[in-house]
This record gives structure tokens, C-alpha cells and sequence, in this order.
């Protein structure tokens, strides 16, 4: 006898333990295969954006830290840039410095929450997450360092940043950057040859090169799927052209890839850190611009390297004390967009796999 | 592909096992605490009355527009004021603790305090008031006060009006 049977569908989340957030998967299922797939975002919108109108060019600075709530000191950079370039100020060097340092070392802890994440969700519970948040935590000291707050930074200025190193920062800084590579070798030891992960991971959620630049997809993620494509060399900004360092490219564009060019991302990260800190010159941290800054009116567009992809900020100004209109191009957004593609064919629990390694952060998608 | 399949995990495996013989990472909270970084931002604010002019230049900084400041005028030839203040309140139930506020007062009459347990069962009681700050511990952080840093202040003692700003009254 025949078995009537129909696709049915599943809600993954809203609540789900392996998304940063809230964020909800719309999943048409035929048995445990995905036939088609619909994410469903907007449960977390804080009209950043909107915010932003009412507020002045400093005060947006805080507004920027909760995007990625992983790594606030790229968002800061990214808004900071864009109100520099729409007002011409002039960033002295040793800020632009001290900037790049702290971007990376914020790159280097959101990858490790983005590698801990992922491999928690491929079923190694909670120990190599665990690591990787002692080696997060290690750096969120140094930033607390820097500017008295863990999360939530504010510690870019518009023409400058808003404190000098303290005086124990550097030497603390060369402890860091002199243990690190022991600890990303032992995550190497612990998962990158491991059957488990193998297994599961290669050829999963495979994202072609082509697909990847149709989608806009970018960072870790583009450059997981072969396309050398990295804003740090290819339009430099801050000081980013004085530093050597690989861009490090998958081939295939599966889970395993995106794991493992982060991984070695953050080894590229602490290249340009200890290079950053012999180069760094004396003299200013700040440019001479006001507490309110009235950039003329005009319109301006600026993007960085966050560590998720193009972070992008979008300001029209009036000549006023707060901005016209404020439009963030995030990058998790977009790379959610290629999502549905990834996981057309799959199983059901190789879907959380792969939506962890796209690492997405909700505050970012709905702003 | 490693050869034997498995080898991998017991390598990863034996990374955990070594972890079974160092000293650990974490501390036990209540029993120790970590002492916050000298710029650390706590969830506090430290306040002095004969400093503060009331100019409102903390409130108009703050994002959240959260600090009510009231005024009259009053003459205080002693300290130069021209207004006295009859609240100063802060709802740190909705501050952020960016400390825009302490860059933009120019009297050095507001700091970031160092406290960070002050959990309350109410939202009211998150509200700092004048009160509260005139008599709370007068334990500044070094955030945006470079004279601190000059000192060498880690937070240790309480200062009174005429250690904290940058110029003595
Ligand atoms: S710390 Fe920030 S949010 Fe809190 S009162 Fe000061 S300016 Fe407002």
C-alpha cells in the first residue's frame, strides 16, 4: 500500500540555542530534507537607524556598539570613518595606530566566539567554546585597558579615539600576542584534524565562488569560497597598507572552509598586532574637533573590514548637529541572504551547522 | 583523513586531558573578585556638590537624556557658584555607562565610579539621587580625568574635591 506523504513545515527558532538572537527559519521539509527554506528576520529591530536621527554625531558612536555586539570597536571604526570622510578631518597617525590594534584585536575575539559557536553546534559541547572564551576574555581585559568597558566600547571619537594607551597596555599587549599562537595551535590540535568535525563539516553548505559575489556575500565567508576579496588590501584604510600579512582563501566554500580560514585569520590578525606595535609613532590621539560636530551638508559613504564582512555606514547630513539620515550596510544581513541556497538539500541538523558558520549576529541583521 | 580513524579526536582529547592538570582560568566570583582595570566604567557615579556648577552640560551629552539636573540661583562667593543645585539624578537603570557625560563636563564635577554590584529589587532604587551621590564613596575611575592617571589613583582611598579635579577650588 501506498504512503500518502506531504512536505511539511518546520519553524527553526525564533528561539533556537545556535543563533545570536532571534531569528526564525521557515523550513519546508520533505522527511529530513530541506526542500525550500525562508529566514524571517525583524524580531530583534531596534531602529538604530532611526535613533540615529535624533541623536548628534557623538552620541551615535554608542549607538554603533550594539550592531555586533561581538565586536563593537569595528563598528565604531566604520561610523567614525564615514563622519571623518563627510567632515575632512585629519586623523593623527599614533590614533590610527592604536585604531588598527584594537580593530584586530576585536577581530581575533569575535572569530573565537564565531569558531566556539560553531563547533558547540556541531556537537563538541561547550569545551572548545570555553577556550576560546578564556582567549576572549584575555582580550576584552586589554580593551577594558584601553577605554573601561567590555562590550561596549565608544572608544573611537570622530578624529581620533577617545583615550591614549595607558602605560601597561603595551607591555601587556606583547604577553598577549606572544601566547596566542600556543592557544590557536592547541585549537588546531583539538579540532581541525578531528573525524568528527571532518565529517560533518566538509562538504556541507557549500557556497560557490560565483554565488557568493551574486549574493554580495563578503568577509570570511566570500573568502571561504576561494574570491580573494579583502577591504584591508584592496581599498586600504587607516594604516592597513604598512602591514604584511596573507589573506588566507578556502576552496570548496563548505563549513569546514569558513572554519578554517577564521582560524587562520586570527593568526593574520596577530601579524599586523605585533607589527602595528613597533611602528607605532608618539604625538596625538585626537584631532581638534568639537564636542558637537556639524559636518557640512553632503552625504558620504564608508566601509571597513569588520570581522563578519563590509560594514558600511551611509550618512546624509543637513549641516546640522545630527544626521539626516543614517543607513548601515551590515554585513551579516547580507550574507544571511545566501543562506536559503546553502541549505536547499540538506539535512535538517546540518542546517544549524551551516548557519553557524556563516556567523551571524542578529542586532546586526535587524539593527 | 588520518589513517586510523579517530586519531584525530584522541589528539583533541588529549589536549582536554592536560587541562585536568593546570591551575584554571576562572575564579570563584563572590570569594574573589577581580580588581577593574583604573578607566574601568562601573555602574556607579561619584559627584561633587562644590564643583558642579550646574550647567547641564552631562545632561545635554548623555544620549538617553537621563540626568535631571535643577537649579535656582543662589550666590556662593565661597566657591564662585551661581547656581545651587536641588536635584541631580541619574537613572542608571537605563544608563549605558559610555561616559560621555564625564568627557563633557568641564568642572571635573562628575566621574564613572568603580562600583559594579548594585543590583536592587526595584527600578526606582536604580535611580542615583542627589543624596545618594553627595554621600556615596567618593571612589572616581580614571575615565576621561588624565590628572588621575598623572596621579598614579587606582581607586584605593577615597579623594576628596580638591585631589579629584584638575584645578583645586
Ligand atoms: S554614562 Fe552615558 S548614558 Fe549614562 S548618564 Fe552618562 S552620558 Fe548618559
Amino acid at each position: 500500500m501506498p504512503l500518502n506523504t506531504e512536505p511539511i513545515l518546520l519553524n527553526l527558532g525564533p528561539h533556537h540555542p545556535s543563533t545570536h538572537g532571534v531569528f526564525r527559519l521557515r523550513l519546508i521539509m520533505d522527511g529530513e530534507i530541506i526542500e525550500d527554506a525562508e529566514p524571517v528576520m525583524g524580531y530583534m529591530h531596534r531602529g538604530s537607524e532611526k535613533l540615529a536621527e535624533e541623536r548628534t554625531y557623538t552620541q551615535i558612536i554608542t549607538l554603533t556598539d550594539r550592531l555586533d555586539w561581538l565586536s563593537g570597536m569595528s563598528n565604531n571604526l566604520a561610523y567614525v570613518r564615514t563622519v571623518e570622510k563627510l567632515s575632512d578631518v585629519e586623523v593623527p597617525e599614533r590614533a590610527q595606530y592604536i585604531r588598527v590594534i584594537s580593530v584586530e584585536l576585536m577581530r581575533i575575539a569575535s572569530h573565537c566566539m564565531a569558531l566556539g559557536f560553531l563547533i558547540n553546534d556541531l556537537g563538541a559541547f561547550a569545551t572548545p567554546l570555553m577556550y576560546m572564551f578564556r582567549e576572549r576574555e584575555k582580550i576584552l581585559d586589554l580593551l577594558e585597558m584601553l577605554c573601561g568597558a567590555r562590550i561596549t566600547f565608544s572608544y573611537m571619537r570622530i578624529g581620533g579615539i577617545s583615550h591614549d594607551l595607558p602605560e601597561e597596555f603595551l607591555p601587556a599587549l606583547r604577553d598577549f600576542v606572544d601566547q596566542m599562537p600556543k592557544h590557536i595551535d592547541e585549537y588546531d590540535e583539538l579540532l581541525t584534524k578531528n573525524e568528527i568535525i571532518q565529517t560533518r563539516a566538509k562538504g556541507q553548505g557549500l557556497l560557490s565562488a560565483q554565488n557568493a559575489v551574486d549574493f554580495g556575500v563578503t568577509g570570511p565567508n566570500l573568502r571561504a569560497s576561494g574570491v580573494k576579496w579583502d577591504l584591508r588590501k584592496s581599498d586600504p584604510y587607516e594604516v592597513y597598507d604598512r602591514f604584511e600579512f596573507d589573506i588566507p582563501v578556502g576552496d570548496h566554500g563548505d563549513n569546514y572552509d569558513r572554519y578554517w580560514v577564521r582560524l587562520q585569520e586570527m593568526r593574520e590578525s596577530l601579524k599586523i598586532i605585533s607589527q602595528a606595535m613597533e611602528q607605532i609613532p608618539g604625538g596625538l590621539t585626537r584631532a581638534n574637533v568639537p564636542f558637537f560636530v556639524h559636518p557640512p551638508a553632503g552625504e558620504a559613504y564608508s566601509h571597513i573590514e569588520a570581522p563578519k564582512g563590509h560594514l558600511g555606514f551611509y550618512i546624509v547630513s543637513d549641516g546640522t548637529i545630527s544626521p539626516w539620515r543614517c543607513k548601515i550596510r551590515s554585513p551579516s544581513f547580507i550574507n544571511l541572504g545566501a543562506l536559503a541556497s546553502m541549505i536547499i538539500g540538506s539535512k535538517l541538523a546540518d542546517v544549524v551547522v551551516t548557519f553557524g558558520s556563516l556567523d551571524t549576529i542578529l542586532g546586526e541583521v535587524d539593527r | 583523513m588520518t589513517s586510523f580513524y579517530g586519531l584525530g579526536a584522541l589528539k583533541g582529547l588529549i589536549v582536554t586531558l592536560r587541562y585536568l592538570f593546570r591551575k584554571p582560568f576562572t575564579v570563584e566570583y563572590p570569594d574573589e573578585k577581580l580588581v577593574p582595570n583604573p578607566r574601568f566604567r562601573g555602574n556607579s557615579f561619584v559627584w561633587y556638590e562644590d564643583r558642579c556648577t550646574g550647567n547641564g552640560a552631562c545632561a545635554k551629552a548623555c544620549p538617553l537624556g537621563i540626568i535631571r539636573i535643577v537649579t535656582h540661583p543662589t550666590s556662593r562667593p565661597d566657591i564662585g557658584n551661581l547656581y545651587a543645585i536641588d536635584r541631580f539624578d541619574i537613572d542608571t537603570g537605563r544608563c549605558m555607562f559610555c561616559a560621555l557625560c564625564i568627557e563633557a563636563c568641564p568642572y571635573d564635577a562628575v566621574f564613572m565610579g568603580n562600583d559594579f554590584e548594585r543590583a536592587t529589587k526595584t527600578r526606582d532604587g536604580l535611580v542615583i539621587h542627589k543624596e545618594d551621590l553627595v554621600t556615596g564613596a567618593k571612589l572616581p575611575t580614571q575615565q576621561f580625568r588624565p590628572q588621575l592617571e598623572a596621579m598614579e589613583y587606582k581607586g584605593e582611598e577615597e579623594l576628596d574635591q580638591h585631589e579629584a579635579g584638575r584645578w583645586s577650588l
